[in-house]
């Protein structure tokens, strides 16, 4: 939906390559971009122009690298510049005191519980044993919830009467850690918004309370332009010593965490990826600042890919590549494993360089060209997908009437497959390819 | 920066006046018919605050420019907004049908709600069961998010406080199945209003997203003549993402109306502009709170106002 900063860049520095430094004029062409594209990822207006300003500094006079144009020059420059505001206060999970206490906070619906879970599961691997402590007495059935999760993670949860405050639940969550010999509690404390004052002081008291070393705020990835000011009222409540930005799996850009890294200077620590309890990743800086300026992601794309595509199938495909021995019905295959990661357009945008193709490829989608081109194989017989060889005038006809498309289509399909397969043939030997280059997508 | 840096202090200081200084200046100055570059900047800077999205910020900025101002920029601006979003008409309304020719009598209204992880669709649903209850009609809710842990508990303890009834599966049960049920015991105990209760999705999981759409299709061949509402809840606090969540929701269900929630917070919810625009699909209510009278219809004029209020 959006077009990438490097896009943007590219359009508009166009005239501007081939010189030795970046003027001051090339400076005030890319600004602009520049600022929209941090708006469009939400970063806050104030950081962007905060951000705009030094990139200006850096950018003027600075040499323009080797084979880089002006416009690439200075999107190394911004990202460079993501990296180092993202790299912002302590990463590092912190899990000191017998136990040691960690509450998560944040508004609503950001996805404290889940983060909970994630987070048990996370610390039982570094050799921990948690206590998961239903600290919501708000919610209904929050505690419920929590209680699944923690039966589905076999980590026990601490839960108190209906009605006990929330203090109290957290003094007796840390009673019970020490008779089980629980070493650390993680406490999953009940949204709040930041305007509600009696709830700001409870989780104030709840603090005080149980000292927790590491209070981290969940805040939800798509959060626009008010993340700042969410997270200076709950640092005015508590200290924060950390974000987790969760939903990272949508295709928001997360421009929320650049703005509360540069504002409040606190550290982003997990980025939650997905609904299941595993889903919690440590945070790199350079991933999340690709993926504010859409630069493509490279990693993310290659760990969807690991996700949806059967591991076994995939070395098996990888084999008839080799041999040349990918037919038809292998490409439908792998027309619908791609689809299964996601809308192509963002697929595509993943990719480096790739995208301003991520329009086309999205476009060629919604045309129904990979309906079509599935149409076209699926009404061909085992024995013409396997040989394409065979395909004869009369057999042509019968798929395009069969597949409700017309002749010209089943002819280009088929040509394009079997210029693939030569091409493979030439490749065989070498590598194999990555899997989503040189496949034909039907096109009227 | 680096480890451990302070942050800029003047960044901070700016951020924390942001809401309370410039308006209040603004309103000083913008009155007559000279009114600065600047301000014409700041008016545009607090409709992007408020999460309009840039594109959208500048265009009503520059058409409002275009058009003169005799009453002020802020005046102007807030005349292009309201501009900008659609008729609510007709109103809403689920009772049921006195001679209405698209709703035979004995099918009940169906309202279908959606959205993605966290925005408050099951208090939403809540707080409508609780609204229809009231006005003295029966309502069934269908727990079809069978996916979060302890959803249909959570969902079970609204449809008690609402007096409403509630058909649920087990968990990890198809919730098209769980929706086919609901609409059958609706017609057998002759139910006014059925609401249904989906999982949270992110809009790019296509897998999901066409469950969502089994869904839709299960309601039309149970009851074709339903006419169903189809509910997207998005929380105010959503940036510019929540108009791709908004396509990608149209798409697979066809969206008839946006539910705003979490109004009561500091986020303004601007992103509905550029929703309502795109796919002339109107905001019906807006969450500004948690009891269940907390659901009040949206109301136009004073969600326009909000947008250049400052901040408490």
């Amino acid at each position: 939906m959006f077009d990438s900063l490097s896009d943007r860049l590219r359009k508009t520095l166009a005239n501007l390559t081939g010189r030795g430094r970046i003027s001051e004029a090339d400076v005030d062409a890319a600004a602009r971009e520049i600022r929209l594209a941090l708006l469009e990822a939400d970063v806050n207006f104030k950081v962007v122009k905060e951000v705009v300003g030094r990139i200006r500094e850096k950018a003027v006079g600075a040499e323009v690298l080797g084979s880089l144009s002006a416009g690439q020059q200075i999107v190394k420059i911004v990202h460079d510049e993501l990296v180092d505001l993202l790299s912002a206060g302590d990463r590092t999970l912190r899990l000191h005191g017998n136990p040691a206490v960690i509450s998560l906070v944040g508004l609503q619906g950001s996805g404290k519980t889940t983060t909970s879970a994630k987070l048990a599961r996370h610390i039982v691997k570094l050799g921990r044993r948690p206590l998961l402590v239903a600290a919501d007495p708000y919610r209904p059935a929050a505690a419920d919830q929590l209680e699944t999760l923690g039966k589905a993670i076999d980590i026990p949860v601490y839960r108190a009467p209906a009605g006990t405050k929330t203090v109290d639940i957290a003094r007796g969550a840390l009673e019970a850690a020490r008779r089980q010999t629980r070493d650390t509690i993680i406490l999953d404390t009940a949204g709040r918004l930041s305007l509600d004052e009696a709830l700001m002081a409870e989780i104030a008291a709840v603090n005080a309370a149980v000292e927790p070393v590491e209070t981290l705020l969940v805040v939800d990835a798509m959060t626009g332009q008010e993340a700042v000011a969410v997270a200076q009222a709950f640092a005015a409540a508590v200290p924060i010593t950390g974000l987790v930005l969760t939903k990272i799996d949508g295709d928001a850009r997360g421009g929320a965490a650049l703005s509360i890294a540069t504002v409040t200077g606190i550290g982003v620590k997990f980025l939650g990826t997905g609904e299941k309890t595993d889903a919690l990743e440590v945070f790199h800086p350079d991933r999340l600042a690709g993926r504010i300026l859409g630069m493509g992601d490279v990693l993310t794309l290659v760990e969807r890919a690991q996700e949806h595509v059967d591991a076994g199938q995939a070395a098996k495909l990888e084999e008839k590549l080799r041999k040349a021995q990918f037919t038809l019905e292998d490409f439908l295959d792998q027309l619908q494993q791609v689809q299964k990661m996601g809308p192509i357009g963002q697929l595509v945008s993943m990719i480096p360089g790739m995208g301003g193709m991520a329009k086309d490829a999205q476009d060629a989608v919604d045309r129904g060209d990979l309906k079509r081109t599935e149409a076209i194989i699926r009404s061909m017989t085992r024995h013409e997908r396997k040989d394409p060889g065979v395909l004869n005038g009369s057999r042509r006809r019968r798929i395009a009437t069969g597949s409700g498309t017309t002749l010209t289509e089943v002819n280009r399909l088929v040509k394009q497959f079997t210029e693939m397969q030569r091409l493979m043939k030439q490749l065989s030997g070498g590598r194999g390819r990555g899997m989503l280059g040189g496949m034909p997508v039907g096109r009227r | 920066m680096t480890e451990g840096q302070a942050p800029p202090r003047e960044l901070e200081e700016g951020l924390r006046r942001s809401r309370g200084g410039f308006m209040s200046r603004l309103r000083g100055l913008l009155s007559g018919d000279s009114i600065s570059l600047e301000s014409w900047a700041d008016v545009e800077e607090s409709l992007i605050a408020g999460d309009v999205g840039a594109d959208l910020a500048m265009r009503v900025v520059d058409r409002a420019r275009e058009r003169g101002a005799p009453d002020g920029a802020v005046a102007a601006v807030r005349r292009e907004l309201a501009a900008v979003l659609l008729p609510r008409d007709p109103a809403w309304n689920l009772a049921p049908p006195a001679g209405d020719p698209r709703r035979p009598a004995g099918t009940p209204a169906v309202v279908l709600v959606v959205g993605v992880n966290g925005t408050g669709k099951t208090t939403t649903i809540g707080k409508l069961a609780t609204s229809e209850a009231r006005a003295g009609r029966r309502v069934i809710l269908a727990a079809a998010d069978t996916f979060r842990a302890a959803a249909s508990e959570q969902l079970r303890i609204w449809a008690d406080r609402a007096n409403a009834e509630i058909v649920s599966h087990a968990p990890g049960a198809d919730p098209a199945a769980v929706v086919f049920d609901a609409l059958d015991a609706a017609v057998a105990r002759r139910a006014d209003v059925v609401l249904i209760d989906t999982a949270g999705r992110l809009h790019t999981k296509s897998n999901l997203m066409d469950e969502l759409a089994k869904i839709r299709r299960v309601i039309n061949r149970r009851l074709p003549d339903a006419r169903p509402e189809t509910l997207l809840v998005l929380d105010a606090t959503t940036g510019q993402n929540g108009l791709t969540q908004a396509v990608a929701f149209h798409e697979a269900v066809e969206l008839t109306g946006i539910v705003l929630t979490k109004l009561d917070s500091t986020s303004r919810g601007g992103i509905v502009f550029a929703i309502e625009q795109r796919l002339g699909v109107p905001v019906r209510f807006a969450g500004v709170g948690e009891r269940p009278e907390d659901l009040v219809a949206f109301d136009p004029t004073a969600f326009v106002a909000a947008l250049f209020e400052d901040a408490a």
